[in-house]
């Protein structure tokens, strides 16, 4: 099975700062670190690849520096690592992003499957998965949380729903997200690291992709733009009381209820 | 019951609330279950009264009042012990300290922290880091409190490269069992001056004084960490290694040991995979460093060390999550084997590091032995070893009879190799015999007459830790104190000599 797994650097911490004028993440001296979404979409390829053979493929894009989550991927058992890696892919949204990967996607090699986490823990969108199955014209399963199985041409999973499981056969080639938890990632491999500390990473820019058009990349392909980003409202107000147990308690009971945290059963 | 003691009568009860207030004050009809017994030993009593109390003033008005009555006390946290040391075996008073949790001073120039005792070791770590500063002592009971950790001398997994909770005590004001407040220690780093009160108070278990208010010690937090577990094809291979990299030039912040079985009881108890369960035996290192640099060149060095041991590889676990996913099973592995088996006890000792392969072969072959599911876990680098021995569907008679075979085994083997009894949850009342098997007359004597200095009518814990301190050891003497404050006819504030 030949699988293609999307990976982002994101962050290594969650309290990145936004900068207020341009709306921007604040990345200067933040370390960096593999989507913690990615990892499991990166796991899921490999216990395919455990049980079904073949050859998986990571594609990032990114800055050059994000290099080092493709070698994190190699760490973990990936084969082959690209990065799409332009200034003209710059400030791209995520219609073009997925517009993109589709182009990278297709520029390192066929494939049975394409595997994305859920979503980034930066962007936080969860759409990339979806559109970049429709730029590429292949059926996609999002939110799988379990695989069954797999034949020569399909493979059936489990999505999960609100409110139920729906389990699926879909034909390949095609995409899916993978919930967290699916599996259990594995750790980076200090061995691994040794074996592959000069593989090759294959570099993409515009002008190995099949639509060469800059016009359809970055700020200026993109039919969305950031007005505003911030972070929302947190209020550490505390209160602390202290009396008798029972006094608290209807005190307690008292204040949820005030404040509409209780329903009324019956 | 113990003659020596006053008898609590509904009298106490009334002067007790009188000093404390009411609500403080609960009757032995109304106390929680959870007040009768620690976390494993099963031991069991309850108190008479248990006090929570909310000041060192008001403890030492208790302490008063208990002194005047001969009413015995033992001092209690978020009562996380595993050896019995915060049960009430003699009735008496309960004294509450989970309540005294507030911080009270943070010293960023003297890198101190001043906090009442039961303020929660979790909530440490929560309150110095944003300053950038780091209390090391790193137990894996967080939800126990700071005076416990005192109390027993806490080490944890940091112990290594850190040292234990004692290294991180500057000074403490203590309640003496006749209500006098002192203050043993301070802010200052060097101390010539006299006996340290301050280091006999730390590890004393509760028996000397109760501990108020604490300064700690803090060091300027460490801002790259790395863990590495290493898979090895068995114990043996990966203990050995462990004197090798406690010596290498890149010292390790922690070194663990854990096994295959402990391993999978934590992800059934978890309900949550292990990042790697394929080989059977693992150590856990940890790294930390202020430059990255020093943090890569020593993971690296370590990391090479394995591989020449016969390590099968090297994860690297680098991220929050991945830390998280190694830790949180890390964390539970005393909750995950207690819960694979209806009921066990413990061995907590520790043994010169170079012993702790020979140590744990030891207590393997102890399983065929006595028939009988033993699983251990701990700290390599230390030398201390957690092994828990399981009763299984063992009839009471059996696991009795097995356990103390067992357990006399293990603990003559630690000590043929230099061991101790314990290596940081104390002896309380479960490993008092044997404690007092392998200390000698002489330093039973002494620690009898450090408790009587201290502790002249026996009142405080009782029946803990001290080799055959069960009766308190200067009844004459306490006997005309006793009859000074009844003269009085007064309750006895303000009447310290």
């Amino acid at each position: 099975m030949r699988i293609t797994v999307c990976i982002k650097q994101v962050p290594g911490t969650s309290q990145v700062e936004i900068d207020p004028e341009t709306g921007v993440l604040k990345r200067d001296g933040v370390e960096s670190k593999m989507n913690p979404f990615d990892l499991y979409a990166l796991e899921t390829a490999l216990r395919l690849k455990q049980r079904y053979g073949g050859r998986i493929t990571v594609v990032s894009m990114g800055p050059p520096q994000a290099q080092a989550v493709i070698r994190e991927a190699f760490m973990m058992g990936a084969d082959r690592g690209f990065l799409l890696s332009d200034r003209k892919f710059g400030g791209a949204d995520v219609l073009v992003t997925s517009y993109t990967l589709s182009q990278g996607v297709r520029a390192a090699g066929d494939f049975d499957l394409i595997i994305c986490g859920k979503q980034t823990t930066d962007g936080d969108t969860a759409q990339v998965g979806a559109e970049l199955a429709e730029f590429l014209g292949i059926p996609h399963i999002a939110g799988v949380c379990r695989i069954e199985g797999a034949d020569s041409s399909s493979l059936t999973v489990v999505q999960d729903l609100p409110l139920h499981r729906l389990t699926a056969k879909i034909a390949m080639p095609c995409l899916i997200t993978v919930e967290k938890d699916i599996y259990e990632p594995r750790l980076p491999s200090y061995k691994l690291m040794c074996a592959t500390s000069d593989r090759e990473i294959g570099v993409l820019t515009l002008a190995d992709l099949a639509d060469r058009d800059a016009s359809h990349y970055g700020l200026n392909g993109s039919p969305t733009q950031v007005k505003r980003i911030f972070p929302p409202e947190k209020s550490d107000r505390q209160e602390k009381w202290d009396g008798p147990a029972d006094a608290l308690a209807e005190r307690l009971f008292k204040y949820l209820d005030e404040h509409k945290f209780l329903q009324k059963l019956g | 019951m113990n003659a020596t003691y006053g008898t609590f009568t509904d009298a106490d009860l009334e002067a007790l609330q009188t000093i404390c207030g009411e609500d403080r004050v609960i009757p032995r009809d109304r106390i929680g279950e959870d007040f009768s017994h620690d976390e494993l030993s099963g031991i069991r009593r309850y108190p008479d009264v248990l006090i929570q109390a909310t000041s060192a003033q008001q403890v030492s008005e208790v302490m008063k009042y208990a002194f005047s009555r001969r009413l015995p006390v033992t001092p209690r946290g978020a009562g996380t012990g595993l050896v019995g040391g915060s049960v009430a075996i003699h009735g008496g008073i309960m004294l509450d300290l989970s309540r005294m949790n507030r911080f009270l001073e943070l010293d960023e120039e003297n890198m101190t922290l001043t906090l009442e005792p039961g303020v929660l070791l979790m909530d440490v770590a929560k309150y110095v880091e944003p300053a950038g500063l780091f209390y090391p002592p790193d137990p894996g009971e967080k939800t126990a409190t700071i005076g416990g950790n005192i109390s027993t001398n806490a080490g944890g997994m940091r112990a290594v490269k850190y040292g234990v909770t004692r290294d991180y005590v500057r000074g403490l004001e203590v309640v003496l069992p006749d209500g006098e407040i002192v203050e043993l220690g301070g802010k200052v780093v060097k101390n010539s001056s006299g006996y340290s009160l301050k280091d006999l108070i730390i590890g004393s278990e509760g028996t000397l004084g109760i501990i108020t208010r604490a300064t700690l010690r803090l060091l300027p937090l460490p801002k790259h960490r790395i863990s590495l577990l290493v898979p090895f094809p068995d114990l043996p291979s990966a203990i050995r290694t462990v004197p090798q990299l406690v010596r290498s030039s890149a010292v390790p912040t922690a070194v663990e040991f854990m096994e295959r079985e402990v391993i999978l009881a934590a992800e059934e108890f978890l309900a949550r995979k292990f990042p790697d369960n394929s080989a059977d035996a693992y150590l856990l290192l940890t790294y930390d460093g202020a430059a990255k640099e020093e943090v890569d060149l020593a993971w690296h060095t370590a990391a090479e060390i394995c591989l020449a041991a016969g390590a099968l590889d090297v994860f690297i676990s680098n991220t929050l999550e991945r830390n998280e996913s190694i830790w949180a099973a890390r964390g539970a592995f005393l909750e995950a084997i207690k819960a694979s088996t209806s009921e066990m006890d413990e061995c907590d000792v520790v043994v010169p590091r170079k012993t702790v392969a020979d140590f744990v072969q030891f207590s393997h072959a102890l399983q065929r032995k006595h028939g009988i599911r033993l699983r251990s876990f701990g700290h390599a680098g230390d030398g201390n070893l957690h092994i828990y021995i399981l009763r299984d569907d063992l009839a009471e008679d059996a696991w009795k009879t097995k356990l103390a075979a067992a357990f006399d085994d293990l603990y003559a083997r630690a000590a043929e190799l230099g061991g101790k009894v314990s290596g940081e949850h104390g002896i309380g009342y479960a490993k008092k015999p044997y404690l007092a098997r392998v200390t000698g007359e002489a330093e039973t004597r002494l620690m009898a007459g450090i408790k009587a200095a201290f502790d002249p009518c026996g009142l405080l814990n009782p029946g803990k830790l001290i080799p055959g301190c069960e009766q308190p050891p200067a009844v004459r003497q306490s006997e005309r104190r006793v009859r000074k404050y009844r003269r009085s006819a007064e309750p006895p504030e303000g009447s310290r000599e």
